[in-house]
């Protein structure tokens, strides 16, 4: 009986977690252009309009551009930052810590509502890369709490090994640090790739009059005229968001960068 | 190589580039944010420096009050739906092999990390009246003909719980798996059923995570901002929407800032809480 509860309860929430995601599948391959579900007619042309659509390609290019930028802007925040409170004594230094997850646990238009009233200060508002800033300084924490985990998983021992060989600690990061944290590096970066990716507020309220990313054409599109097109972004969106996490998961250890750590290694 | 203090100027290098970039484009423009919330608001969108009270007195309105409260009533009622639903599902899910349990960790990570606008699309479809549920229940008989289901006030909450689920289950996933398996194997060889030793000895264990968990679901439910635009009507608008609405569209950043302000002190207010609740549970 309680198997089946089991089985039963699994179900319905990867039901409440996939209808829409199912239904908007069922839009995006419609013939002609409606939202009709289930769809009339078969057609891929909408993928093929985010491509071959001179605003949706743009929009995607940016989108793409500032998440690869963002993302690694945020990973060389976070890793000498990272690497500093691990290597160092320095308890005041934790600050820097809570200053870069702060902006992620606010709530959203906290971070973003600061850095329009920054950038309009400054007189850069609308500068496309102030966005980049934006977005790495939001994600930084992603980085940064992968990047912790990852150190606290080095064995100081090694480390001491390679000092008392006459290693300085240039080389011992190079050659003992960095291969044993790129693991966490790399799942970082992936994080911060994808959320960047989907961001909407921080980007709006920075750029959002100037550059067009994916997250804002849709929702401009929700104001301004549904079209299938957002539907297969959508579909296109949970698709390499599904990839980039399997990617993670095949050369990393999930469950391990999601906290869950055995209890027998601390 | 031990860890040790900084000795040298030198020994701080890896934290220049880091301590700056936070400093300059976090603390600043926050700074930037708290100044702005003081100062007096010109005709025409602009505002200049001084030091006034007066976007403060605004929250004072019973407009304002409404909104606050149904803000705070809409993130509780998510929290707490989110923690009912994925209390169970992540003890369940801790049970599964690794394997199926990465395969559900991707898929909720991949669910988590979609963009507002995009669940709201998903749900406006989901919920419209062309492609949505009521076509189902059209066909099995239920209802006469389609209706569209949002704009409406069910609809925002049940989209902030899309939103909020994968995040609540991945709050609790480290706190679940990290317990210890011998307490409910304890309580079944004493004869309790599965449901009453979930209720009686994990929910009990877990009441730390259990509390944590509410606020920081209340904390991401609260930062909402374009879902009950897109599935609710003007009047299900909550503080965020109307933070991003006089920002952007009415031009009155002193008053947009001094919501936020506001905004930040009630989660810092709710975050201190949780690391209350947390040291509390250390202690035990």
């Amino acid at each position: 009986m309680t198997h089946w509860l089991k089985r039963f309860y699994f179900l319905l929430i990867g039901l409440f977690l996939s209808l829409p995601l199912i239904v908007v599948a069922g839009v995006s391959v419609n013939a002609k252009q409606t939202l009709a579900f289930p769809p009339q007619g078969f057609s891929l042309s909408w993928y093929g309009e985010i491509f071959a659509n001179p605003e949706w390609r743009s929009a995607l290019i940016a989108s793409v551009v500032l998440a690869t930028t963002s993302a690694a802007l945020a990973v060389l925040i976070a890793l000498p930052l990272s690497w500093f409170l691990w290597r160092r004594i320095a308890p005041w230094a934790n600050i820097f810590q809570v200053l870069g997850i702060a902006p992620f646990t606010l709530p959203p238009v906290i971070t973003a509502l600061g850095l329009l009233t920054f950038w309009a200060t400054t007189g850069f508002y609308g500068q496309p890369w102030t966005a980049v800033i934006g977005h790495a300084i939001f994600f930084v924490t992603l980085p940064l709490v992968t990047l912790s985990l990852g150190f606290s998983a080095i064995d100081r021992s090694f480390v001491e090994a390679a000092a008392t060989m006459g290693a300085n600690d240039r080389t011992i990061f190079r050659t003992v640090v960095l291969p044993l944290i790129l693991p966490y590096l790399v799942s970082g970066y992936a994080f911060a790739f994808v959320l960047s990716l989907n961001e909407y507020i921080v980007a709006y309220m920075t750029v959002g009059f100037t550059l067009e990313t994916l997250p804002i054409k849709i929702f401009n599109a929700l104001r301004y005229g549904y079209t299938p097109t957002m539907a297969s972004v959508t579909i296109l969106f949970v698709f390499t968001a599904a990839v980039i996490f399997s990617l993670v998961a095949k050369f990393g250890d999930l469950p391990k960068l999601l906290g869950a750590m055995a209890s027998d290694e601390s | 190589m031990k860890r040790e203090p900084p000795q040298s100027i030198a020994d701080y290098g890896p934290l220049f580039f880091p301590a700056g970039m936070l400093l300059i484009f976090f603390v600043v423009p926050f700074g930037t944010m708290i100044a702005v919330s003081f100062f007096q608001r010109q005709e025409g969108g602009f505002y200049t420096p001084a030091f006034v009270f007066s976007n403060y007195e605004r929250f004072l309105t019973a407009f304002f009050g409404g909104v606050l409260g149904f803000s705070l009533m809409l993130a509780v009622t998510v929290a707490i739906c989110c923690v009912v639903l994925a209390l169970p599902f992540t003890y369940l899910l801790s049970r599964l092999t690794r394997r199926l349990q990465v395969i559900w960790l991707v898929a909720l990570l991949s669910v988590l990390s979609l963009s507002e606008v995009i669940i709201g699309f998903a749900w406006s479809t989901l919920l419209s009246r062309t492609a949505g549920l009521s076509n189902l229940l059209v066909k099995i008989g239920l209802l006469e003909q389609p209706v569209a289901l949002f704009p409406s006030f069910g609809a925002v909450p049940t989209g902030m719980v899309y939103q909020a689920l994968p995040y609540t289950i991945l709050v609790l996933y480290p706190a679940i798996v990290r317990l210890d398996p011998t307490l409910m194997e304890a309580a079944r060889t004493l004869g309790s059923s599965p449901i009453r030793a979930f209720f009686n000895v994990l929910v009990p264990a877990l009441r730390n995570t259990i509390m944590a968990t509410l606020i920081m679901v209340f904390i991401f439910a609260l930062g909402s901002y374009l879902l009950p635009q897109i599935l609710g009507r003007p009047q299900h608008w909550t503080l965020s929407v109307l933070i991003t609405d006089q920002a952007i569209y009415q031009s009155n950043m002193p008053f947009a800032a001094a919501m936020a302000v506001f905004l930040v002190l009630v989660t810092l207010g709710l975050v201190a809480l949780t690391l209350l609740i947390g040291r509390k549970g250390e202690k035990a």
